[in-house]
């Protein structure tokens, strides 16, 4: 463990009877970064933060969150934690502005601080004038929003959030990781799960890939780009259908590997990188325009893919569902 | 000091939520008012005054432990149910101090409850000679322990129906094994140990004993029996609540 690190988990597992839930995890986080648990549904996200803020009990394994031994000492641990769950769970009769002062008297912020920061909060993810609505009354990016202005009210040193951006519109998303990179800036350490890569590229500094309750991977975006990227390519697209110099072309660069595509492209591969000019006069000389050049990177999802072994595929569907019926 | 707010918070919140709603408030009033009236009516053909003070105690217990056994199902499996009581489990207040502050809207609220056939008598007899304190104390304790009672089956039930039928189950044979109605005295052989062994049957004692001047136990040992019913119920609680509601 290095001091920078804010929280240390050791060997952590979770069973439900016969179901592993979490399997024997260890990850740390740094003072001060945005880190995320990327993962398919029922990967063991939830499960990990309920047993990091204390609402699970850890079947084995250790927390320690700013030098508190979270497993043995949660109340203590829970006074710098904040907490969004994944679903809104606030007071529907209650409106925004009393939601967000009993979520701070909580932590015992007397009345005049709590009333004031409540207002700040209102304010600033634009609920001023829902604030006094009753929270049953609020769209669900509404509530989202509110939930996560309770979970910082009493400006916690550690925010976790349990998917905050699953099931809300692209504005209202956007505005949620504005917000976390805020207050990243102001120097809370944050935790998020998610299973949108997006997500996870934009805004974190370090990514665990978790699947069925493992930690298959974890890095910063960067490195886990550089592990997993191979040579380079390039991708060209052109103004008509190149299959039919499909051969000659391999032929001609025989230190790249050349794939055609049926819709006008062709992408060439190779470890070393590609000289343009040779291929784009070749090209040329056949009467053939070239209208783009592209080199191609890997994505975080081309990574993810790799790692875990999962489609993609499965992730966005999920995506989709949840975004109909959430 | 913190705690002190967090305590607070928590039970304004009930309070402003739940207890001051108007059904709640015309529950607590219009059902031990027509128990009383039931009563009176029963006891006599018409409506019969004089036998009302005798039957207070039985009323006041019943008006308590239904008042507040009833509100727990809602303050509590309620709040389990839509999740927002695990905002009260993620607080960093002791669990203790949290169900502290659960229980006093439920017993302020049976507290309330009591009085409503008090107040009715008093419309038509004189309440001269009652022991006050005592009555307080009484109500007061009936109140905690019933309310304890209430949170034990709010623990064991995860749907507000469910609270509702599993407190059902408890209530109704606890009005005719408390001496509420029926003085334990006439009750069957083998059921009396089972009335020793509820608290309710020490506060309707406690209760006659206030307003009647007639217990069966000397009144120190009821309130001594009920302060450690309470401390044992409390304890419990607290050690069912982390077992079953911290997975
Ligand atoms: N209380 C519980 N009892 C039994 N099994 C559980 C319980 N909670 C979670 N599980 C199981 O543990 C596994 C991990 O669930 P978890 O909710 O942590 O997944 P997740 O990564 O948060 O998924 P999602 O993206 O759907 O939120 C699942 O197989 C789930 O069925
Ligand atoms: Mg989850």
């Amino acid at each position: 463990m290095s001091n920078t690190d804010i929280v240390t988990v050791k060997n952590l597992s979770k069973n439900y009877g016969d179901i592993t839930a979490v399997n024997k995890i260890s990850f740390s986080i740094r003072r001060g970064e945005i880190f995320g648990f990327l993962g398919p549904n029922g990967a063991g996200k939830t499960t990990t933060i309920n047993m990091m803020i204390g609402l699970a009990k850890p079947s084995c394994g250790t927390i320690v969150i700013d030098g508190i031994d979270a497993v043995k000492n949660v109340k203590k641990a829970q006074s710098i934690i904040g907490i969004v769950p994944d679903e809104s769970n606030l007071y529907n009769e209650m409106d925004g502005f009393n939601n967000l002062c009993f979520c701070g008297s909580l932590y015992g912020m007397r009345k005049d601080v709590r009333e004031k920061k409540a207002r700040e909060l209102l304010e600033k993810f634009d609920l001023a004038k829902a604030g006094k609505r009753p929270f049953k009354a609020y769209s669900k990016g509404m509530r989202r929003k509110l939930t996560i202005a309770a979970g910082i009210i009493h400006e916690p040193e550690i925010l976790f959030l349990d998917e905050p951006t699953t099931g809300i519109d692209v504005e209202s998303a956007r505005q949620i990781r504005q917000m976390l990179l805020q207050l990243k800036q102001a120097g809370t350490t944050i935790f998020i799960t998610t299973h949108y890569i997006e997500d996870a590229e934009r805004i974190c500094d370090r990514i665990a890939f978790i699947v069925d309750g493992n930690i298959v991977e974890n890095g910063t975006v960067s490195e886990l780009m550089k592990n997993f990227t191979q040579g380079h390519s390039i991708r060209l697209t052109a103004d008509r259908d190149l299959e039919p110099l499909a051969g000659e072309l391999q032929a001609r660069f025989g230190d790249c590997t050349v794939k055609t595509e049926t819709d006008h492209t062709i992408t060439l591969i190779s470890r070393e990188r590609i000289p343009l000019l040779p291929v784009m006069e070749y090209l040329d000389s056949n009467g053939i325009s070239v209208y783009e050049a592209k080199e191609l990177l890997p994505s975080l999802e081309d990574v993810f893919v790799k790692v875990t072994g999962l489609e993609a595929a499965k992730l966005k569907k999920e995506k989709v569902k949840e975004g109909m019926v959430k | 000091m913190k705690t002190w707010i967090a305590f607070w918070g928590i039970l304004r919140k009930d309070i402003k939520n739940y207890y001051l709603k108007p059904p709640n408030i015309s529950w607590g009033i219009i059902f031990p008012l027509s128990w009383t009236l039931m009563q009176m009516i029963r006891s006599s053909g018409g409506l019969d005054f004089s036998e009302i003070r005798h039957m207070l105690p039985g009323l006041m217990a019943m008006s308590i432990l239904f008042g507040t056994t009833s509100m727990l199902a809602v303050t509590i499996t309620f709040e389990r149910k839509g999740r927002s009581f695990d905002r009260l489990l993620l607080a960093p207040i002791s669990v203790g101090t949290m169900v502290a502050a659960k229980l006093s809207g439920a017993i302020f609220f049976g507290i309330f409850n009591a009085f409503v056939p008090v107040v009715f008598a008093a419309l038509f007899v004189d309440l001269a000679g009652i022991n006050w304190v005592a009555m307080l104390l009484a109500v007061f304790l009936i109140a905690v322990t019933s309310t304890l009672l209430g949170l034990m089956i709010a623990v064991s039930a995860k749907e507000v129906f469910e609270a509702q039928t599993l407190s059902n189950f408890f209530r109704f044979p606890m009005l005719f094994l408390c001496g509420l109605f029926l003085p334990i005295s006439s009750l069957p052989v083998f059921l009396k140990p089972i009335s020793y062994l509820l608290p309710l049957t020490y506060g309707t004692d406690l209760l006659g004993a206030a307003i009647l001047g007639k217990g069966v136990l000397p009144p120190v040992l009821s309130v001594l029996i009920l302060i450690a019913f309470s401390a044992i119920l409390f304890t419990l609680c607290q050690y069912n609540i982390r077992r079953k509601w911290i997975l």
